[in-house]
């Protein structure tokens, strides 16, 4: 355990006490091996996380593919099981409930896919897919009562409440998204992980769904980790946000702090990557590109993991294993230059 | 069409377009699959021949007349009696009886416990599927006869125990493709979010993973349906299935019929070419409707 998570948080900019807190996260897969085939390799995609969500406020989740983003959500929600680490919510440590109390507290905790074709049943009707978390959980006992909840629930995620004798395949991608989220709130959930839930849609429809996703956190006191590899994006949803890379994080600290003045390499990297929607600035901007490619999991260097692409890196780097220390309030940062 | 009627019939479309979808479909198979059709039409008539057997068959099958005995096929027994003078017609149409009761019986049961297990252990993953498998791999490793002939020789030959033996070589083989499509679904992420909700295993196994995998389930039912019928009249035939007096097409080709082949040829060819167009009708239904279920095979 490092010593950064015994330091105490950031005041709260949005009220609220910790609905979350992931500490020291760490998810390893095994390939291969099995049982006459040796030792397996390990593929570690979360490798000490730490960071904490209040209630009400949206943390960004950001950083490229297979960087571990997704799996962090995974292991909140417990689809994978955690190799190590806690994950707290509203003060259970949720490694170590039984399956009784497992499924209890779920209900707590939603998710929202990235691909809004797999993610609903297609041999299920959209009523039939709003209409079961709440019997199975006993939200809305009576079935008169669960219809007209589940016709509320499509005018919430603005859809016709006729919709609900529709099949998925009958509807738009951004519809699909919008009965997926209609589907996470029906357990009337505190917090929602969304995992790219935008990343799959046209640019129009993703502004649509981002503002629904904004006012719904308003109306039903929400809190989002919201998983996303589009900066712009997390930019507009996010309160704070956590920068990811190779299975651990970078950097962490409000949204405004993160774009004004990024402090880590990486973060400063990717930023700059971020393309700036006029042709004159563009044009003449330096940006920041980064050389080589993002190492394996398999095999992540030694050190820091992103000295061999880091161009501040010193020959410490490739020793010294940087802990995510606080700089500034509220600003935590894992690399030993800063 | 104005934009207000296409409003207006956005809602009507669907429940409409589902009951002329279903003719539709019907038309089509037979169009693209004529061979398909074929066999669909020689299993309902199969059907309606068992269901309205009573009503079509000339004589009583269990009717012994011994004026008649080894009668060959003339205007009063269309296909002639076997050596107690019993209508060997009247035998075949009562025999599909038997025939459809333990082909549909054991394939029936056989698909389905077999689809479960394998949705169960593509669920359930690691060391579980790892055992149910190679418990399958072992049943699968005897061939469909020789297990079949052992679950009678345990459990004794009566009719509901000849479905039993039919259906538990069936079992493993229908597992064994259910789990490999089972497999992609559950990574599918509406299982997670099955999951992510707080449902039970048998649920999510059930309601979200089981309807999902009936393409390959219906195949396997289809394909089933022959094989039984055939290992049905085989058993019969080795006279470890259906007893005599009762009508079944593999019973009809034993004793009697083996002494008598030179003489009364008509005992034994009828009912081996109904059971030889039966299972064949059934693999040309089978085959074709796994050519059409299948995306990848789909035309235009």
């Amino acid at each position: 355990m490092s010593v950064a998570e015994n330091l105490p948080e950031a005041p709260p900019q949005a009220a609220g006490d910790v609905i979350l807190e992931v500490r020291d996260l760490t998810k390893h897969f095994h390939l291969g091996g099995g049982l006459f085939g040796g030792p397996p390799a390990v593929v570690k995609a979360v490798d000490g996380v730490s960071f904490s969500i209040r209630r009400g406020e949206t943390l960004g989740l950001v950083g490229e593919s297979g960087c571990g983003k997704t799996t962090t959500g995974r292991c909140i929600l417990l689809l994978e099981q955690p190799t190590g680490g806690q994950v707290i919510f509203e003060g259970k440590d949720l490694t170590k409930l039984s399956p009784a109390e497992i499924r209890v507290v779920r209900r707590k905790i939603q998710v929202i896919f990235q691909d809004p074709y797999s993610s609903l049943n297609p041999r299920m009707t959209i009523g039939q897919m709003l209409d079961e978390p709440m019997a199975v959980h006993g939200i809305v006992p009576e079935r008169r009562a669960r219809q007209d909840r589940v016709r509320e629930l499509l005018t919430v995620v603005g859809l016709l409440p006729s919709m609900a004798s529709r099949y998925p395949h009958e509807l738009s991608g951004g519809q699909r998204q919008r009965v997926g989220i209609a589907r996470a709130l029906a357990t009337e959930p505190s917090l929602i992980i969304c995992d790219e839930p935008v990343s799959a849609l046209d640019v129009s429809i993703q502004a649509q769904i981002v503002n629904l996703l904004e006012n719904l956190q308003e109306q039903f006191h929400l809190t989002y980790l919201f998983v996303a590899h589009d900066l712009s994006v997390v930019r507009h949803i996010s309160d704070r946000v956590a920068v990811m890379y190779l299975g651990k994080v970078a950097e962490i600290t409000d949204r405004t702090a993160l774009y004004a003045e990024p402090l880590h390499p990486y973060t400063q990297a990717l930023l700059s990557a971020v393309p700036i929607p006029d042709p004159e600035i563009e044009s003449h901007r330096q940006r920041m590109v980064l050389g080589g490619e993002v190492p394996s999991a398999l095999n992540p260097p030694s050190g820091c993991v992103f000295h061999p692409r880091c161009p501040i890196a010193i020959e410490d780097c490739k020793r010294i294993v940087p802990e995510v220390r606080e700089v500034r309030p509220g600003h935590r940062v894992a690399c030993i230059r800063v | 069409m104005s934009t207000a009627t296409d409003i207006a019939s956005v809602d009507t479309v669907t429940a409409a377009d589902r009951g002329r979808r279903w003719s539709a479909v019907v038309a089509d198979f037979c169009r693209r699959r004529p061979l398909g059709a074929i066999g669909a039409g020689v299993v309902v008539l199969m059907i309606v021949v068992a269901l309205t057997a009573p009503g079509i068959a000339p004589y009583d099958p269990l009717n012994i007349d011994f004026a008649a005995m080894l009668a060959p096929p003339d205007a009063a027994h269309w296909l002639g009696t076997d050596a107690y003078g019993r209508d060997v017609l009247s035998r075949i149409i009562y025999g599909s009886q038997t025939a459809l009761i333990v082909g549909f019986g054991a394939a029936f049961i056989g698909a389905t416990a077999g689809a479960v297990l394998g949705v169960g252990s593509a669920y359930f993953g690691g060391r579980t599927d790892l055992v149910v498998q190679r418990f399958m791999d072992i049943f699968i490793s005897f061939p469909l006869i020789i297990l079949a002939l052992a679950m009678v020789a345990i459990l004794g030959n009566t009719l509901p125990n000849l479905i039993i033996a039919i259906t538990v070589p069936m079992i493993p083989r229908c597992s064994l493709v259910i789990r490999s499509s089972a497999l992609s679904i559950r990574e599918m992420p509406y299982v997670d979010a099955a999951r992510a909700a707080g449902y039970g295993h048998a649920r999510i196994i059930l309601r979200h993973m089981l309807p999902n995998v009936m393409a390959p389930y219906l195949i396997m039912l289809t394909s089933f349906l022959g094989q039984a019928i055939l290992l049905e009249a085989s058993l019969s035939f080795l006279g470890l299935g259906v007893q005599e007096p009762t009508a079944a097409w593999g019973l009809m080709l034993r004793g009697a019929a083996v002494e008598f082949a030179e003489t009364a040829p008509w005992m034994a060819l009828f009912p081996g070419l109904a059971i030889s167009l039966a299972v064949f009708a059934f693999n040309l239904f089978g085959d074709s409707l796994r050519d059409a279920l299948d995306p990848k095979l789909r035309t235009g």
